[in-house]
């Protein structure tokens, strides 16, 4: 496993609160591989998963940073490696008849789907953990991929 | 010029004391009736026991200014410019402990206080700054004097709001005052848009606030932390106190008093922390740092145990951190749970309000109030040893600069301030050279008495602050020590000192150069020289005069003691020229990127002379 951690953080929805999220993040210089957000089990809040790279002691920083942000409610580390991390990713594909078929085994063995197919191209959902999307974005390189869209981990302790 | 103003602040902080009618205008501020948002911002504001807003008037926040028209309970200083407004209500703030509030209008307005609102951030002083706004129906439309103060301070700033309707404005002022004063302090922006000031709605006071209990309530210590560093402290040989503005801002001088003198442990203060313990305890150490003290700096290179309260490892405080307590533990104590661990490693951390934490640990040492003070023998032969080497340090390499009696010099000025004042009056320096003559040759006895940007180091704030600390203290003696550099920052605000008579004694250390940058540029750029040469600057006594505020002028000893005496028995505002060496530099001395080892403690004859008179 990577040195990548999650943080789950629960915030107020205010104006302005994810504006102070990431603005902490560069202010403080700190290494962010992705954060997602969306709402929450409590209404009115919602839910932060940011994935971290950096030494324990960076962790604890950013950690203590966010807890100061008056619409931050809760903290929580989630640890190296959480029980579970999921990330959905779509890709655009420049792909010809012919090679339909390999990209449909292809997607099989990932187990993804294919969500939309055109005259020569086809469009790819993938959920998976981060390094399992990496790798199949790997393999669907030899199809001419037209673009790549993904919504980075988010994360839950089991 | 009739002295009405000055009174008129006086008497509104009388009334605020006097019970009788404090309860009945509270009353009368509670009434439940359609009024609009603006004088629900005055009655939110004087319900918050505010007594003076500084402030500057705009287009974007004139309902605002209309009710105060009129308004016998409100007070406002107008100042000339709305820099000068943040400023003097963070000096208001830091000399009385209460949270400065600052008012301005949209755009220009708005962001003439960014350097202000940055100021007051880096030094953790607590601030409610009002800002208007364009109406909400033309926000994100480049409206004229549009600008969105909200996401510009975002990294300066404790906390901001954006008021969008006017059943909100109530709750967000208590909730800025009660975040701005709360936990580590800090300026809150509370930006309100011009249709929010003029709307009306039913009055109803906020008694419930929108905020988690646990953000307000003050932070005691981990039990077990503070028995794990009373253990500590008891087995130290060479402990060490390094107090800083933590201990200013928590009422802790006497908790820190009580530590110090019972276990005999000696102290040094940041330039933030300067009278948290008095300049005239034998234990106190002088500052330590880039211009630190000798017996400082030494004490921290050769602590055991160095206990660190209410201060936050700043660089210009522990120069290179692979030569900063190399030889000792330490313990942080302080109340912002990112700081601990932040720059230096901390073997005892204590999480927690720093007078509380002070006090826990005092219980822990049976020193608290209850019990008698430890009689000296209780010390051990070990710390007394330490204490004995560091009064040694003291007395052998104590700051000392050659005198003269041809040309002033700064640091005899400093100290003729010092001497004649008792180190009970609120001195507020700006920045540079004459700032680290202050924190050297001043003396600070209580807590809030020096006044200076440690953390952003902002040119242009002694000034406008000691209006603020005036306003706030009308009863003490306010001193402003600047440069001839940061005076002419905020020169303007003569303007109101004069016009409402605040009796602040204005210094001039008026050396003709910017004289820190020069400082560095012959020690640092072998004298390359660039752009530091103020000649041609306004004769200060004229413009003094010019606002109306009377001006006095000394070049050397005797002149200087003349016009001091004159300027102290003035009653009202002065300001003095004194026109000082200009090749004066700051010594000692850590270069920039050097060890605290490596300080430069200057003319060599001056301690030279010294260490022959000791064999």
């Amino acid at each position: 496993m990577s040195d990548r951690q999650y943080l789950n953080v629960l915030v107020r929805d205010r104006p302005g609160v994810l504006q102070r999220v990431s603005g902490l993040f560069s202010r403080r210089g700190y290494n962010i591989d992705s954060v997602t957000v969306g709402t929450s089990e409590r209404e009115g809040h919602s839910r932060l998963v940011v994935a971290v790279r950096g030494s324990e002691r960076e962790f604890g920083q950013i950690a203590s940073q966010l807890r100061k942000l008056i619409d931050v409610v809760s903290v929580l580390p989630l640890g190296d490696q959480p029980a579970v991390a999921r990330e959905l990713m779509l890709v655009r594909l420049s792909v010809q008849p012919d090679s339909r078929a390999a990209v449909r085994g292809l997607v099989e063995t990932f187990r993804c789907a294919v969500v939309d197919v055109g005259p020569e191209t086809m469009m790819i959902q993938a959920v998976g953990d981060r390094e399992k999307n990496d790798a199949l974005l790997t393999l669907l390189q030899a199809y001419g991929i037209l673009e790549v869209a993904r919504t980075g981990e988010t994360a839950m302790s089991r | 010029m009739e002295p009405i103003e000055a009174m008129e602040i006086v008497q509104a902080a009388e009334r605020i004391e006097t019970t009788d009618t404090g309860e009945a205008l509270r009353q009368r501020l509670l009434r439940r009736e359609r009024i609009s948002g603006s004088e629900i911002l005055l009655r939110m504001l004087l319900l918050e026991g505010v007594e003076c807003v500084f402030g500057y008037p705009g287009g974007a926040v004139l309902y605002i200014y209309d009710a105060m028209h009129g308004n016998p309970d409100f007070r406002h200083l107008l100042t000339r410019h709305e820099q000068g407004a943040v400023h003097a209500a963070d000096g208001y703030a830091r000399s009385t402990g209460r949270t400065g509030v600052c008012l301005a209008t949209s755009g220009p307005g708005a962001t003439n206080l960014v350097t202000g609102i940055a100021t007051a951030h880096m030094d953790s002083v607590p601030l409610v700054v009002i800002t208007g706004n364009v109406a909400t129906s033309l926000i994100g439309t480049d409206t004229f004097q549009e600008a969105d103060i909200i996401g510009i301070t975002q990294p300066i700033a404790k906390h901001g709001f954006f008021v969008t309707q006017v059943e909100d404005l109530a709750r967000t002022i208590r909730e800025a005052f009660a975040i701005a004063a709360s936990g580590r302090p800090g300026p809150v922006i509370v930006d309100i848009p011009k249709d929010v000031s003029a709307a009306s709605a039913e009055f109803i006071y906020p008694e419930q606030l929108d905020l988690p209990p646990s953000l307000l309530a003050p932070v005691p210590p981990d039990e077990n932390s503070v028995k794990a560093l009373a253990a500590a402290i008891r087995k130290a040989e060479r402990p060490l106190l390094l107090a800083g503005g933590g201990i200013i801002q928590s009422g802790a001088a006497d908790e820190l008093a009580q530590l110090a003198q019972g276990a005999g442990i000696p102290v040094t203060t940041t330039l933030m922390g300067m009278g948290a313990l008095p300049a005239d305890d034998p234990l106190w150490l002088g500052m330590l740092g880039m211009h630190g003290t000798y017996a400082a700096n030494q004490a921290i290179l050769h602590c055991d145990l160095l206990i660190a309260a209410g201060a936050r490892f700043d660089d210009r405080v522990t120069m290179r951190l692979d030569g900063f307590a190399q030889r000792a533990a330490i313990a942080h104590i302080e109340i912002d749970a990112a700081e601990i661990g932040k720059l230096v490693q901390v073997d005892y951390p204590v999480q927690g309000d720093a007078r509380l934490a002070l006090s826990a640990l005092n219980r822990a040492l049976d020193l608290d109030a209850a019990e008698r003070p430890r009689e000296a023998d209780a010390i051990s032969p070990a710390v007394r040893s330490w204490l004995s080497l560091l009064s040694a340090w003291k007395k052998d390499f104590p700051l000392r600069y050659r005198d003269s009696d041809e040309v002033l010099k700064p640091q005899y000025v400093i100290e003729m301030i010092a001497r004649t004042t008792g180190g009970d009056a609120i001195v507020t320096t700006d920045v540079g050279q004459h700032q680290m003559w202050t924190a050297q040759y001043g003396r600070f006895n209580r807590p809030r008495t020096l006044i200076t940007s440690g953390g952003l180091g902002t040119m242009g704030f002694g000034f406008p602050a000691a209006i603020g600390a005036q306003i706030g203290n009308p009863d003490r003696l306010v001193v402003s020590v600047n440069g001839d550099g940061g005076m002419q920052m905020c020169a303007q605000e003569l303007a109101v000192c004069a016009i409402r008579r605040i009796p602040v004694k204005i210094v001039v250390i008026n050396n003709r150069t910017l004289g820190m940058i020069k400082q560095w540029q012959e020690l640092v750029y072998e004298g390359r020289y660039s752009h530091i040469d103020l000649g041609g600057s306004p004769d200060f006594v004229l413009l003094a005069e010019a606002y109306g505020v009377k001006g006095l002028r000394a070049s050397n000893k005797q002149e200087a003691e003349a016009v001091w005496a004159e300027a102290l028995a003035t009653d009202g505002p002065v300001l003095i020229d004194f026109v000082v060496d200009k090749d004066e530099l700051v010594y000692p001395m850590v270069p920039q990127g050097e060890r605290l080892q490596d300080m430069l403690l200057g003319d060599p004859d001056l301690y030279g002379e010294k260490k022959e008179e000791k064999q």
